[in-house]
């Protein structure tokens, strides 16, 4: 048994649902991030942990109790929220120091904590500041040191770094972490950004309509995702919608062209499945003039060349489908808009989801949830 | 380099001056009628200052409406900022019908209030129907209903009382400390925006008092006014005063601390 277990939660808002019944176990100690688009539910049941609200129906069990009925005030859940939460009369010490006061902490055991954690979250010179006299990187950390102080069961984080720039998000999503590590804090982490979960966490449970569709530690959910949406929204992936034409041999048949991959090895013909590529794992090259292409490949036209850094992004146009392909910054620019390319699906870097034979089936997700 | 102070047009000028003017000069004329002798007619003399402060009904009154407005500004405060909180916090659909609710003491002429509240508590007990601090506070606090309500309605729109609650609440407080020490001293400046405007109210209210038969500060004044020019003209600048006062500490109050409420990000 977990130490936080979430048991078949449900909330309904009117005809809205939610929740629909989702379990989650947590070790102690552990770090789980819920991802998903906006309105997938994963703040609903962040709240619901945090006592805010009460589930239509299922059980919240924190070290073997049912905490689901309890007052939030008398839960020990330390929670830093989305928008700056600070108690704006108060000072980062007083702000720290709120919960202990609460508790009815003696003075010297209160300033040696707080001096504490606010070392610990790198604000030991700022404890005299008020939150308007702190950035909002600062202001979190406060937020998070306040959290910490009351020394709670679970740690609860609604999007804590979501209005916060590029570089400091980075910043304190690490520190987040590390932190997390040092005080071995049981944590459960809402975020809709991918790459933050995938780098702090020890599991990731990706929602979407008010279900969990997988959980799992990063790497599998990066490597293995279980269903099209998890494909779709962990990184980035080349969706190929195809058929299997033999099985034996692992052949299938997307938009007139045939590929042969591992994954397809075994499967029965006829059967409808859907080919996941990473970007990184497809290879471009020129098409050469007049010459057909080998196997196992797509060929197509360079739509747009999008510089990322360390890698440069290109769409290609294909029969059938859209490609994206990560390469070099160098390699890409011998592949110009406009360039006809061979693009080399590797036999055994595709992933192979099912899908049903009567429809496409697929989820489409905004382009800001991504 | 020297910074240059931004100069003010002479239109911007000009207009300053009238506004001084217009509401300097009834006071300064008010000033000049009350220092003149009330024998002689001549300037200067401070008997009428000395009539109202040798005057034991000007201390009777002022103390029956000091108490009366401090008795009115904490009724208030207990019965509308939890309100207002709840409102904020549970039901925010309602807000629009509390506004409406506020409007009404405006439309309702006093004089119909009050006829209207002799009525319905002809049968209370003495201490209450008989004593200004009784029936009169409580129509007080009708009065300065609007007053309040949309003082501390705009402080409340200045701070995200969800979030802030619900801090409160995962730290350990319950609701009354979260008011009390979360909530409260975040909107001290809109509560004692409408304490001072409860207080200017009961310091003038006259209809209510005179038709209640209760011997009030503005009844003193009246009755001054009607008698001794001079010193009515004393006592209304001292009652003025009084007033600025009010006015004055609320400012020194509400700036003393130097904190703005923080506007909290979207929920």
């Amino acid at each position: 048994m977990g130490y936080l277990e979430l048991q078949n939660l449900h909330r309904d808002f009117g005809a809205v649902k939610a929740l629909n019944g989702i379990n989650i176990s947590l070790g102690e100690g552990e770090f789980l991030s819920l991802l998903g688009p906006s309105g997938c539910g994963k703040t609903t049941a962040l709240r619901l942990v945090a006592g805010f609200d009460r589930p239509n129906d299922g059980r919240i069990v924190v070290d073997g109790k049912d905490v689901t009925n309890i007052a939030p005030n008398k839960r020990d859940m330390g929670m830093v929220f989305q928008a700056y939460s600070l108690f704006p009369n108060m000072t980062a010490r007083q702000n720290v120091e709120f919960g202990l006061k609460i508790r009815g902490r003696d003075k010297t055991d209160r300033t040696k904590r707080v001096d504490d954690l606010l070392e610990l979250v790198g604000l030991g010179h700022a404890v005299d500041r008020y939150p308007h006299q702190l950035s909002g990187g600062m202001q979190q950390r406060v937020a998070l040191a306040r959290a910490l102080a009351i020394e709670p069961r679970v740690l609860l984080l609604d999007e804590p770094l979501s209005a916060l720039d590029a570089k400091v998000r980075v910043q304190l999503r690490e520190e987040i972490r590390r932190i997390q590590l040092e005080l071995g804090i049981t944590t459960l982490y809402v975020t809709h950004d991918q790459e933050e979960a995938l780098a702090v966490s020890d599991h990731v449970a990706v929602m979407y309509g008010g279900v969990i569709e997988q959980m799992g530690t990063p790497a599998e959910m990066y490597t293995e995702p279980a269903t099209p949406f998890v494909a779709e929204f962990i990184g980035t992936m080349n969706r190929l919608e195809s058929t299997i034409v033999d099985g034996s041999s692992g052949e299938v048949e997307h938009a007139g062209t045939r590929l042969r991959l591992d994954a397809a090895r075994g499967r029965r013909n006829g059967e409808r499945v859907l080919v996941l590529i990473r970007p990184e794992s497809l290879e471009l090259e020129a098409a050469t003039n007049g010459a057909a292409p080998s196997g196992n490949s797509l060929t197509g036209e360079v739509l747009t060349q999008t510089f990322l850094g360390p890698v440069t992004r290109l769409k290609v146009n294909t029969q059938g489908s859209g490609l994206i392909a990560d390469m070099s910054t160098a390699r890409a620019a011998a592949l110009p808009v406009g360039a006809r390319v061979v693009a080399r699906v590797p036999a055994e870097g595709a992933k192979l989801l099912n899908l049903p034979d009567d429809g496409p089936g697929l989820p489409v997700l905004d382009p800001d949830d991504q | 380099m020297r910074i240059r102070r931004p100069r003010i047009s002479l239109s911007a000028f000009v207009w300053l001056v009238l506004a001084a003017a217009y509401f300097l000069i009834p006071l300064v004329a008010t000033l000049l009628f009350s220092i003149r002798s009330i024998k002689t007619n001549a300037c200067c003399s401070a008997a009428a200052y000395g009539f109202v402060f040798h005057n034991g009904d000007f201390w009777h009154t002022l103390r029956v409406s000091g108490v009366l407005a401090l008795e009115t500004i904490v009724i208030s405060l207990l019965l509308f900022v939890p309100t207002v909180y709840w409102v904020h916090l549970k039901v925010p659909r309602l807000r629009p019908l509390i506004g409406f609710l506020a409007l009404i003491p405006f439309v309702v002429p006093p004089i119909v209030m009050v006829v209207g509240l002799l009525k319905v508590y002809k049968n209370a007990p003495s201490w209450f129907y008989d004593r200004p601090n009784g029936i009169l506070a409580a129509a007080y606090v009708i009065l300065a209903f609007p007053y309040m309500f949309f003082a501390l309605d705009a402080g409340f729109r200045a701070i995200d009382v969800h979030t802030l609650t619900e801090a409160s609440q995962s730290l350990g407080a319950n609701w009354l400390t979260t008011l009390a020490r979360v909530i409260l001293p975040n909107i001290r400046a809109a509560a004692l925006a409408g304490s001072f405007l409860a207080l200017a109210i009961v310091m003038g209210e006259f209809t209510i008092a005179n038709l209640a038969q209760f011997h009030t500060f503005p009844i003193f004044l009246q009755n001054v006014n009607e008698t001794q020019p001079y010193g009515a003209a004393a006592l209304t600048l001292i009652s003025f005063g009084i007033t600025w006062g009010a006015m004055l500490s609320l400012l020194f109050i509400g700036r003393s601390r130097g904190r703005q409420p923080q506007i909290a990000g979207a929920r």
